[in-house]
Order: structure tokens, then C-alpha cells, then sequence
């Protein structure tokens, strides 16, 4: 059982999520959002949601409040740099899960 | 007459330029971008003029440069077009980072590229290291000897690269060929029609069913979002290379298809002349290897057994063909109009090493000719040959460098 299989002579894919792996595994820091600052949340209407704009992997849910899909966050911050409230805040994983998992969140 | 046989052919009076434009055009080629250099732009100054008078339905698409217009090319091929491209020399050079793009995508781009000496310093005329500096892109590459092989091989480019899906480059000498006018027979359209089948893509970009192509490629397989083993990076290079390895026999086939359609066969990966008894071989690639049978026959003259093989695919290397054809011989002379610094000629390390472990054990000589136009005559190979003879009879024939004939 090899990679034949696949009848790809080039790289190839269809657009789906996943279709790049589990990107979330590339991460070495994650988002933390504080609801309290987030205008959506504070507003209770739908508004702002720039972070869902600007995340280059799709992985922000425009929803009140919003979610961030951890199985493919990268880590890669635009998210906080581009957030106008400062809701969102880069966490080293390590750090704050010390033994690799992703439980606490 | 063979009923297969086309019977519509003019003979035309034709440069190398010229005969690679109709060979573009016969071949129905539907988008083309080329950035003019010398001595390539008459090919995409025909081509552009097919394309304006009518005569050509195609999109010329005009680029501000050689890595661009093979941009165009690999982009076009992916959406499912037949595209063309020429160049020379820094033009080729300037493609390279395309060239990969195109061979690791499987794109039967097909590229006249009309030999020139590269620069520093600056040189137009004739040899061949530019598309030997290319040899590692995963191209096959064809050597034409004249301006009827330049035209054949394209028409047959086409339709090797369209079953392998490997890109090919059609490589002819600037001016001996690109300039200089021969007769050449022109088949007709319907016939080319009958031989070269519509371009099928082997994936196509196409908005009802949308893909990603050439996405980042780690290492390792991994699963598609389908659940299905996709290949990583190597298994993807291990394709091309097998695609390479396995292209001989297409090759060989669609030369001898050609040859039923047009009574020009191209049954071998390269030329043999008078290889049968031949003790003495010279080895030329390109025009000199029509060169290297007018020195052939002077040699003959004056008593020698000499053959010669003109090597016409020098990518995918034929090495086992090779090391049969030069079984009987005892000297081989190989004429490079190229070289790889520091060590010899492109062409002789690859004789060498088709020769290894093949239980031939045949004297070899090297010879660097012809760089940046430098004339080389068959008087010039026939010394060179006799010279070699002499060293084999002294003891003297294997050198660790080549020999180059100028005047240092």
C-alpha cells in the first residue's frame, strides 16, 4: 500500500477543510480571547469581527462570540494584531499546556 | 507507396528559425508567450505574424520576460492548452526556476531553445551550454542535427510529452542552424492532424471542480481531506524520475510512427553512421554530429574504421543503447560543445557512465570545440581523432581533464 493509489502524477487536492493536514499542529502559541473587551460581545450584535476578516486560515467563526478552530489555528497572531479592542492576547503553549495537550482551554 | 504513408508534403527552403515556427504551427499550438533574444526571435516573430495573418489560431501572449513567458506556458497547459515557447541562452537561463515548475507539475510544455553561448563575457553565436546548464529540470531534452529534425521533432515533442506528461525541449544550434536555410519538407496539416491527437491535460483547472495544484508538499504522504494516502514531496520526484526513465520506449515509438506517416523515421535515440565495423567512434550532439560524418568519411579515406554517434535524446540518457552501440569499438571520441567546470564535457561523463559496469572497456578521448561560435571544421575532428589514435598508441589516451581545441 503506497502512495500510487492516489493517481496523482503533481501535487493536488480539492479545497476542504484539512486538505493541508492538521495545521493546528504547527502551533507554538494560541489566541486568548477576553470576552469582556471583544465588540461583538459587548455590543451583542454583529459587528467589528475583523479577526474573522483578516485570519489567513478561515479558522474564525463570525458568530457571537466568536470560536477559533484549534485543530487548524497555526498560531500565527493576526488575529491579536489586527483585534481594535485588544481582546486578543498570543499565549505560549508550552507554557500553558506544559505537557503538549491541548486540555485548559 | 504505404497507404499510411502521407502523401502531402512541399519542400520548402527554410532556416532552423523558420522550420521550428511551422513546426509550432502544424502542431496546432493554441497559446504561446516567448520574450525575443537572439538568435531566437525570428521563431516568435513568425509565430507572432501566423497568429495576426489568420493563419494560426492561438493567443500570443505578449511578456516583459523569458521567466514570464514560461509562467504563461505552464499556467496555460495547466488549464488544458497545447502551449509553445522559445528561447536562447540568458533567456533560458533566466526560465529556470519555470522550468522546474513545469517538469514537477507534468506540463508537455514544449521549448525550442536555439543554442547560444551564455555570458560573462557577452556572446550570441553557438554552443551549447545553455540548455546543458538545464540538464538537471527534469526536461527531456532533444538535439536537432538540422532544420528537418528541428521541425520533426517538435510535431513529435508534442506528442511524447502529451503521453508522459514531461515538458520537452527542442534544442537546435543558433545560426549554423537557426540561420542557415536547407531544404525542408513541410507535411501537410491534415497529415500532422492524422499523427498529433487533441492536447488531453492530465488535470485541468477548472471552476466547476476546483483544485489546488502544486500546494506546499511536505515530506511525508499524509491523508486528504478525501481520507485518501496522498504523496509527499519525494514520491512526486519519483514520479518524474520514472516518467523520464519510462519515456524511452514512447519516444522510440512515436519516432517510428512518424517515420510510417512520413518516411522519416526516428527509431533511435540516437544516430548511428557506419557503427557496424567502426573501431574508432566520434560522439557529436546537435549539427556536429552531421559534422562528424564528413570527418567520418576523410578518415575512412585514409584507412580508418570510424562510425559515428550522434546523440539526438540526451534526456532521458539512453545508457544501455549507448553501451551496445559502442561495443565493438575501441576508441571513442567524444566532441563536447559544452563543459562542466572542473571536470569534462556534459556528453562524455554521460558516455562514461552509460559504459560503466556494461563490461565495455573502450578507450575515450574528450574534446571541448565550438564554445561561443568557435568554427570547428571536419578537418578539425579529424585531427583531433588522429591525435587521439596517437595517444592510444603511446599509452597516453586516458587524461584526467579534457582537451579543448583553441589556441591557448
Amino acid at each position: 500500500m503506497g502512495t500510487r493509489d492516489c493517481q496523482h502524477i503533481c501535487g493536488e487536492s480539492s479545497p476542504a477543510i484539512g486538505e493541508a493536514g492538521k495545521t493546528g499542529e504547527w502551533r507554538d502559541s494560541f489566541p486568548v480571547i477576553d470576552q469582556e473587551k471583544c465588540l461583538p460581545v459587548r455590543q451583542n450584535k454583529p459587528s467589528c469581527f475583523l479577526c474573522w476578516l483578516y485570519c489567513p486560515d478561515a479558522v474564525i467563526s463570525k458568530t457571537i462570540p466568536i470560536q477559533i478552530n484549534m485543530e487548524y489555528c497555526k498560531g500565527c497572531g493576526v488575529c491579536a494584531q489586527i483585534c481594535p479592542a485588544h481582546a486578543i492576547t498570543m499565549v505560549n503553549e508550552e507554557e500553558f499546556c506544559p505537557n503538549g495537550t491541548d486540555e485548559g482551554f | 507507396m504505404n497507404e499510411r504513408m502521407a502523401r502531402k508534403a512541399s519542400t520548402w527552403i527554410l532556416d532552423g528559425n523558420h522550420a521550428a515556427a511551422q513546426g509550432a504551427k502544424l502542431s496546432r499550438v493554441q497559446v504561446i508567450a516567448a520574450y525575443p533574444i537572439t538568435p531566437q526571435s525570428p521563431v516568435t516573430e513568425t509565430l507572432s505574424e501566423f497568429v495576426e495573418g489568420g493563419g494560426l489560431d492561438a493567443e500570443y501572449i505578449a511578456v516583459e520576460s523569458e521567466h514570464s513567458a514560461l509562467a504563461v506556458c505552464t499556467s496555460a497547459s495547466m488549464v488544458g492548452a497545447r502551449t509553445f515557447t522559445a528561447t536562447s541562452a540568458h533567456g533560458l537561463a533566466y526560465m529556470h526556476e519555470m522550468l522546474h515548475w513545469a517538469a514537477g507539475a507534468r506540463l508537455p510544455v514544449v521549448l525550442a531553445c536555439v543554442n547560444r553561448a551564455i555570458g560573462a563575457p557577452w556572446n550570441v553565436l553557438n554552443d551549447q551550454q545553455d540548455s546543458i546548464s538545464q540538464r538537471d529540470t527534469g526536461w527531456i531534452q532533444i538535439y536537432a542535427r538540422n532544420n528537418q529534425e528541428i521541425l520533426d521533432s517538435i510535431i513529435q515533442a508534442y506528442k511524447v510529452a502529451e503521453s508522459v506528461y514531461v515538458p520537452i525541449m527542442v534544442c537546435y544550434d543558433g545560426y549554423i542552424l537557426s540561420h542557415t536555410e536547407m531544404p525542408v519538407d513541410v507535411p501537410a496539416q491534415e497529415d500532422v492532424d492524422r499523427f498529433l491527437p487533441p492536447y488531453r491535460p492530465h488535470t485541468i483547472l477548472d471552476p466547476a471542480n476546483p483544485k489546488n495544484y502544486n500546494l506546499v508538499t511536505l515530506a511525508n504522504p499524509r491523508v486528504d481531506a478525501e481520507g485518501v494516502l496522498c504523496h509527499g514531496y519525494m514520491e512526486l520526484r519519483y514520479l518524474l524520475q520514472e516518467a523520464l526513465q519510462n519515456s524511452r520506449e514512447t519516444i522510440i515509438k512515436v519516432g517510428q510512427e512518424f517515420g510510417e506517416l512520413f518516411g522519416r523515421s526516428y527509431s533511435n535515440m540516437f544516430w548511428e553512421d557506419r557503427l557496424d565495423d567502426a573501431e574508432v567512434v566520434i560522439v557529436a550532439m546537435g549539427s556536429l554530429a552531421m559534422e562528424a560524418r564528413v570527418a567520418a568519411d576523410m578518415l575512412r579515406e585514409a584507412g580508418h574504421k570510424v562510425g559515428v554517434l550522434g546523440l539526438r535524446v540526451f534526456r532521458p540518457f539512453p545508457k544501455a543503447d549507448v553501451a551496445k552501440a559502442l561495443k565493438k569499438s575501441r576508441l571513442v571520441v567524444i566532441f563536447d560543445k559544452n563543459i562542466s567546470y572542473g571536470l569534462e564535457g556534459a556528453t562524455c561523463s554521460e558516455i562514461k557512465s552509460a559504459l560503466y559496469g556494461s563490461s565495455v572497456n573502450v578507450g575515450i578521448r574528450n574534446f571541448i570545440v565550438g564554445l561561443g561560435g568557435r568554427d570547428i571544421k571536419a578537418r578539425d575532428l579529424v585531427d583531433a581523432v588522429n591525435k587521439s589514435l596517437l595517444s592510444m598508441k603511446e599509452g597516453g589516451l586516458n587524461k584526467e581533464y579534457p582537451d579543448w581545441i583553441c589556441d591557448i
